[in-house]
């Protein structure tokens, strides 16, 4: 009787790892241990001061590459939506309830403050420095303005000339 | 041997569990209990939406409820002619002319009948249209901002029950008087009424494109009173029906002295053509005061305006308009079929309900089939106009909607049942108990051409053991029905708010895509809106102080605010910078006179608030707003009256 139970017990057991791989599983978790410990050295230095040019973000902008000569038009119009939708939080000559958008562009890529703009909460979720930025400013969320690609595109112009 | 079956099965169901076969429960659950199926049939799994819209009317809550078909959940109460705390409306200063009527401002009514707008006779889900009944008025509300956008009151009228329903095009919202009255109002003896008061039936012109409602001319019928009404539709368009009761005219003791008559009337109104003789400058300009309310999107406010006349017909100005069909029993509902064909009366005191036939009707027009006047207006004889009677064996037949599949469904208030017949045979198909007490029943659409005929609600005078007891009063109950076969199916029960007269409902599809999720703060045109934080500012005009504030989560622009003196009107103007759905700021300031407001993204809205103390005063935001909700406040310094401190305000300094 015992003796049929652990037959069929050993039966299942191999059936079930037939299933897994251990070589793929083993680097899988060997990635993993690597990546934790670039995120620990990285996370000493604030979000705010972190240089994450080689990311893009999460969200709808995969690539988008910047004239060399700034778009005046686009700047002034940045400038303006800026004041309406983000000056609120954003002041460009201090911290306030989030960062201050001078020098971003020497910080994050364009796609990055993009998808920022469109969609923070996705950001939030699946963005480290997004995340990071978060906890670093008290928690205060980044609000999502409903701003068009257009709108946006003309408030990454503008922080342009904010150097 | 039994311990070996167990171990047996438990390896089995691993076996299945670890290579992700996900098996087939379903075949399993579709055999459950007797009563799964209807379970199915009205569970809504989270995150999942129901099928269609229903708008019930709250009856003395003044507002209109928005629920979930087949679910029965409540999404929202839409203010209509209450002040209502949760969103500031009629508190508010840009509010508060909605509530305005020619007897001053007034906070309450009593909201009856819902009716969505139509084009050929099909919902459209642009416009729901409701009626005060007390202080009549009609109101008509966007169903792309669930907001109310316009009330127009209504002169020479006096309990607005038969109404607000509107014609196949849009073309009219149509309001008859229940109370018939004096007209105009002057002091005169109340036992002189018969004859003398008059019953006012007014047709209410809708403009095509915004909806703005103006009174095209008001028909000064006889003094009965009249209850219910329909568009006639198809076939019939260009007339409406109204059913009438004490046509005894008596002024007291009604419960008994307007049930003498064995029959009143259904009044056949030829709409299109009073329509025809007051565009050719047919009747009389009247004196009449009575307010119109607009509420604009773009500004956020909502202005009253005064009017001073109305055009008024006498029905002897124009013969061959109107009509009175003899209806047995003081009829409530006055109900007209998809194709246009059929007007059924439900004789409330009778156990039968009548219907008559609209080309039987035109024939005893043209042959002159009469049986007498009243008061100059010609009655159809009954036998000539009557298509069929309805033998159902219940008792105090009310209203009638249909399935557009050749089925009527009506509702039965002293014999608590909804009872299915078949239009032409006018045999009775199936019954089904109500609890109780029911009084209309809606089917989404079922007043149009086109009935969404899946569900039915009955709407219930009287909940009693239905729900665990909250004392003496009890929201009023509704049941939802399956309608789609042979025989109706009870689904559920849920309760309402305040007490619904009637509802009306759509498919979810036509509304969902319309509904609005923000105001863009570009198109704001608010006197007092901000457009960014840095024109925030505080501005005295004498004892009045207007506070131009901004709101994002999660702080106030300005939040410390002085110079403010006691005896100051102090007008807070917010502007919520979000522009994202479903992200309000609320506002309220202690020892404030009115209530909160609730500022939708990309609005600006006011509240006064008159401080009568020296002190320093704390406001918040009252909607949780987002994790630093709690830190959303900000502090207004108030000085002696006599005090010489300049304004002065911050934020962040």
């Amino acid at each position: 009787m015992k003796k049929l139970l652990f037959a069929a017990m050993i039966i299942s057991v191999t059936t079930w790892s037939a299933c897994g791989n251990s070589a793929q599983e083993e680097a899988r978790l060997e990635r993993k241990a690597e990546m934790a410990k670039k995120i620990e050295e990285e996370s000493k230095i604030p979000a705010s001061e972190r240089i994450t040019l080689d990311s893009k973000g999460v969200g709808p902008i995969k690539n988008l590459p910047l004239d060399e000569v700034i778009d005046e038009e686009m700047v002034q119009r940045g400038m303006e939506l800026f004041k309406t939708n983000c000056s609120a939080c954003h002041k460009v000559d201090k911290r306030f309830i989030g960062p201050s958008p001078k020098g971003i562009m020497t910080r994050r890529s364009p796609e990055w403050i993009m998808n920022m703009i469109l969609d923070p909460q996705l950001m939030v979720e699946q963005d480290r420095c997004a995340k990071d930025l978060l906890v670093e400013f008290n928690g205060a969320a980044m609000a999502n303005q409903n701003l068009t690609e257009e709108q946006a595109r003309d408030i990454l112009e503008y922080f342009r000339t904010l150097e | 041997m039994k311990n070996f079956k167990i171990g047996a099965a438990v390896c089995v169901s691993l076996m299945i569990g670890a290579c992700g076969n996900q098996g087939n429960s379903d075949a399993n659950s579709s055999k459950g209990a007797l009563n799964s199926n209807i379970a199915e049939k009205v569970y809504i799994a989270p995150g999942e939406r129901d099928e269609q819209y229903a708008f019930l009317s709250g009856g003395y809550s003044g507002n209109l409820t928005v629920y979930g078909l087949p679910s029965g959940r409540m999404f929202k109460e839409i203010p209509v002619f209450s002040q209502f705390p949760t969103s500031g409306y009629g508190y508010s200063e840009e509010t508060k002319p909605m509530l305005n009527t020619s007897f001053g401002f007034i906070p309450w009514d009593d909201l009856h009948h819902p009716d969505i707008s139509q084009t050929n006779g099909e919902l459209d889900g642009r416009w729901i249209f409701v009626n005060g009944n007390n202080t009549p008025r009609i109101a008509r509300i966007s169903l792309s901002t669930f907001e109310t956008e316009e009330i127009i009151e209504i002169p020479n009228s006096a309990g607005n029950h038969s109404s607000s329903f509107i014609t196949e095009n849009t073309e009219y919202v149509v309001a008859g008087t229940r109370f018939s009255v004096p007209v105009p109002q002057r002091d005169m003896p109340i036992n002189e009424y018969k004859s003398n008061f008059k019953g006012a039936l007014t047709f209410i012109d809708v403009e095509p494109e915004h909806g703005h409602m103006d009174i095209k001319f008001q028909l000064l019928m006889p003094g009965f009173n009249y209850d219910l009404s329909r568009p006639g539709r198809d076939k019939s368009h260009g007339w409406f029906f109204f059913s009438t009761y004490n046509t005894e005219e008596a002024s007291s003791l009604l419960e008994v002295n307007a049930s003498q008559n064995d029959k009143d009337f259904i009044a056949a109104v030829n709409w299109q053509k009073i329509e025809e003789f007051v565009n050719n400058g047919g009747g009389t300009m009247m004196p009449a005061q009575y307010a119109h309310n607009v509420y604009d999107e773009s500004t956020h406010t909502a202005t009253s305006d005064m009017m001073e006349d109305v055009l008024t017909v006498d029905p002897s100005e124009v013969p061959g308009a109107i009509y009175l069909l003899p209806t047995p029993k003081s009829p409530h509902g006055c109900d007209v079929d998809p194709t246009g064909q059929y007007i059924i009366g439900s004789g409330k005191l009778s156990a039968d309900i009548t219907v008559h036939s609209f080309d039987k009707m035109l024939a005893a027009i043209d042959g002159e089939q009469f049986d007498g006047e009243a008061y100059g207006i010609p009655i159809l004889k009954f036998e000539e106009v009557m298509a069929g009677v309805v033998k159902s064996g219940g008792l105090g037949p009310l209203h009638t909607e249909f399935d557009g599949k050749g089925n009527a469904y009506t509702t039965f208030f002293i014999s608590s049942e909804v009872v299915k017949w078949e239009l032409g045979s006018w045999e009775v198909v199936d019954r089904q108990p109500t609890y109780y007490s029911v009084g209309h029943l809606m089917i989404p659409g079922g007043n149009s051409r086109k009935p969404h005929g899946k569900y039915l609600v009955a709407m219930n005078k009287i909940t009693k053991d239905r729900y665990l007891p909250t004392g003496p009063e009890m929201e009023h109950s509704a049941q939802v029905y399956d309608i789609s076969g042979e025989k109706m199916q009870l689904l559920y029960d849920f309760p309402t708010h305040g007490e619904p007269h009637y509802a009306a409902g759509c498919d979810a599809d036509l509304l969902v895509n319309n509904s609005k999720k923000i105001y863009r703060l570009d198109e704001n045109k608010h006197p007092y809106a901000i457009s960014n934080p840095s024109d925030a500012r505080v501005e005295r005009d004498g004892n009045e102080v207007h506070i131009y504030m901004s709101t994002i989560r999660s702080h106030f622009t300005p939040d410390n605010i002085e110079g403010i003196k006691v005896g100051d009107k102090v007008y807070f103007h917010i502007t919520n910078h979000e522009q994202d759905f479903d992200v309000p700021h609320g506002f309220s300031i202690i020892g404030q006179g009115t209530s909160e407001i609730l500022v939708m993204p990309g609005q600006t809205k006011t509240s006064l608030w008159e401080p009568k103390r020296v002190g320093v005063w704390p406001f918040y935001c009252t909607d949780f707003c987002s994790a630093l909700h709690q830190e959303m406040q900000g502090y207004v310094r108030v000085s002696p009256a006599d005090s010489n401190l300049e304004l002065s305000w911050s934020l962040g300094e």
